[in-house]
């Protein structure tokens, strides 16, 4: 039995009182592809930039591959150096909802930065493999190009690459399709689909339950400040158990033809 | 009114006055550098984590803004020698007065720079696992600079004028060949109009090349 790629044990998040969510229990084995849903507030997005720890969580353990991230500080909670923090995020790539490139760098500047920056990859190589990763994102025609002249498909699609060519274990993906046009939306589901059929570890938020119900090996639903149910996506999404569960599907199904 | 011009004797000291525009351009590089690079520092210090080094920063700032520059000027060439056992020279008290004071107001710049940048930049310089130094680099500071340039181009004017206080201390400056032509010949009118010309004179190129930066800098939109 190999030890799972992520393991959040006691995980929890809380702003002051109001708690955000808390005892996630959750093993990720390398190749899962989970999807994880919930209303609006209920702590995806949180959940998820806890784990490469944009935000830090305030309990429980976060071990990436058996290594246990952070250290317990003597209150019991994690302290994370920044050093630390570095190492875990080439591991634990994330793919934001606003896609955030960075403006004044082209398209294949976008994507070798990473490389070049934080792996100290020459110039010259980071670019030759930008233009690689561009290749598998359909985009490397656009290498020389800013990100102000592309749609936002193309933007989220240079972010996946920015992302992929860190090469992570695990990619996060937050919302990717919801600041986008319905037209641009199949795309960067597509490319998702691809990253899938690769075998790679994913972890996705998102609002669109049918390809949820695709993509993913596990559902996560969250609510009540916690995982309110999880199983495959024909258990969660065709035979909800729990009421909440079965009130939100109902909710998404309500203008469905 | 029946005046007649006469630009002969300034013309005659242009030797003088060359001088005075050397001084004033090495006193202007010196504090622009200065000024602005201690500005930069300054405002990453009122970011900063830390509380002392908040405070220290903030209470520079306020410090240096708040008090006129002809003021420091002279404290530095005058008073500081009495507390500490330094010669101070017009220069070293100019480049003080000057840089400090610049600093003070380019850090505020730097500072409203830095946070007009959306924090999703910073996210994503983490998220492929930069540290903060490397985002601030590679990320951060050349999309704040952009945005800064007219106010930084602001700064460095006024810095540029601002050597003309120096020869309260009888720096050798343009304005204090000026002031040495004007009462050997007793004629401040032109003396002063061609120290005006000048200034315009070097500054409007350089001015010129900042909007070309700023075109430059603004290809990626």
């Amino acid at each position: 039995m190999n030890a799972p790629v992520l393991r959040l044990s006691g995980f929890g998040k809380h702003f002051g009182s109001l708690n955000v969510f808390s005892d996630v229990d959750l093993d990720v084995m390398a190749g899962d592809r989970i999807a994880i849903l919930g209303a609006s507030g209920s702590g995806k997005s949180t959940l998820l930039r806890c784990i490469n720890v944009l935000e830090t969580p305030s309990e429980g353990r976060l071990e990436i591959d058996g290594d246990l991230v952070g250290e317990p500080s003597r209150s019991g909670d994690m302290r994370f150096s920044e050093r630390e923090l570095c190492a875990l995020r080439q591991r634990v790539g994330m793919v934001f909802q606003q896609f955030n490139l960075f403006p004044h760098m082209t398209v294949a500047g976008n994507v070798a930065e990473g490389l070049k920056t934080v792996r100290g990859v020459r110039s010259q190589k980071a670019l030759e493999r930008a233009v690689a990763e561009l290749k598998r994102v359909g985009l490397a025609d656009k290498a020389e190009s800013f990100p102000s002249r592309l749609s936002g498909g193309q933007k989220q699609r240079v972010a996946i690459a920015r992302a992929l060519a860190m090469d992570p274990e695990i990619l996060l993906f937050d919302e990717p399709t919801s600041a986008l046009d319905p037209a641009l939306v199949g795309e960067v589901l597509g490319v998702i689909e691809q990253l899938a059929n690769e075998g790679r570890t994913m972890l996705l938020v998102t609002h669109e339950i049918g390809f949820a119900y695709h993509f993913a090996t596990r559902i996560l639903f969250l609510a009540e400040g916690g995982i309110y149910e999880s199983g495959t996506p024909d258990e969660v999404l065709k035979n909800p158990q729990r009421p909440i569960t079965q009130q939100f599907l109902a909710e998404h199904r309500r203008f469905q033809f | 009114m029946n005046y007649i011009w006469n630009f002969q004797d300034v013309f005659n000291n242009w030797w003088a006055l060359a001088i005075g525009a050397a001084g004033t351009l090495r006193l202007f590089v010196v504090c622009l550098v200065l000024g602005m690079g201690l500005g930069l520092i300054i405002a990453l210090g009122r970011r900063s984590r830390n509380r002392p080094i908040r405070w220290l920063s903030t209470a520079f700032v306020e410090f240096f803004r708040n008090t006129p520059v002809l003021v420091q000027i002279l404290w530095f060439y005058y008073a500081l020698p009495i507390i500490v056992p330094i010669e101070i020279g017009p220069f070293l008290a100019a480049i003080l007065g000057i840089s400090l004071n610049s600093a003070a107001y380019s850090a505020e710049i730097y500072r409203g720079g830095i946070q007009s940048i959306e924090p999703g930049q910073w996210e994503a310089a983490k998220a492929i696992g930069m540290n903060g130094l490397q985002t601030l680099r590679r990320v951060i500071l050349p999309q704040a600079i952009r945005r800064i340039i007219p106010a930084l181009t602001n700064r460095g004017v006024e810095i540029f004028k601002m050597t003309t206080l120096a020869s309260v201390v009888a720096y050798v400056e343009l304005l204090q060949q000026g002031k040495l032509i004007a009462s050997l010949s007793f004629n401040p009118l032109e003396v002063y109009t061609v120290i005006a010309a000048i200034f315009l004179i070097i500054l409007y190129p350089i001015v010129r090349l900042t909007y070309a930066l700023e075109r430059h800098l603004a290809r990626s939109d």
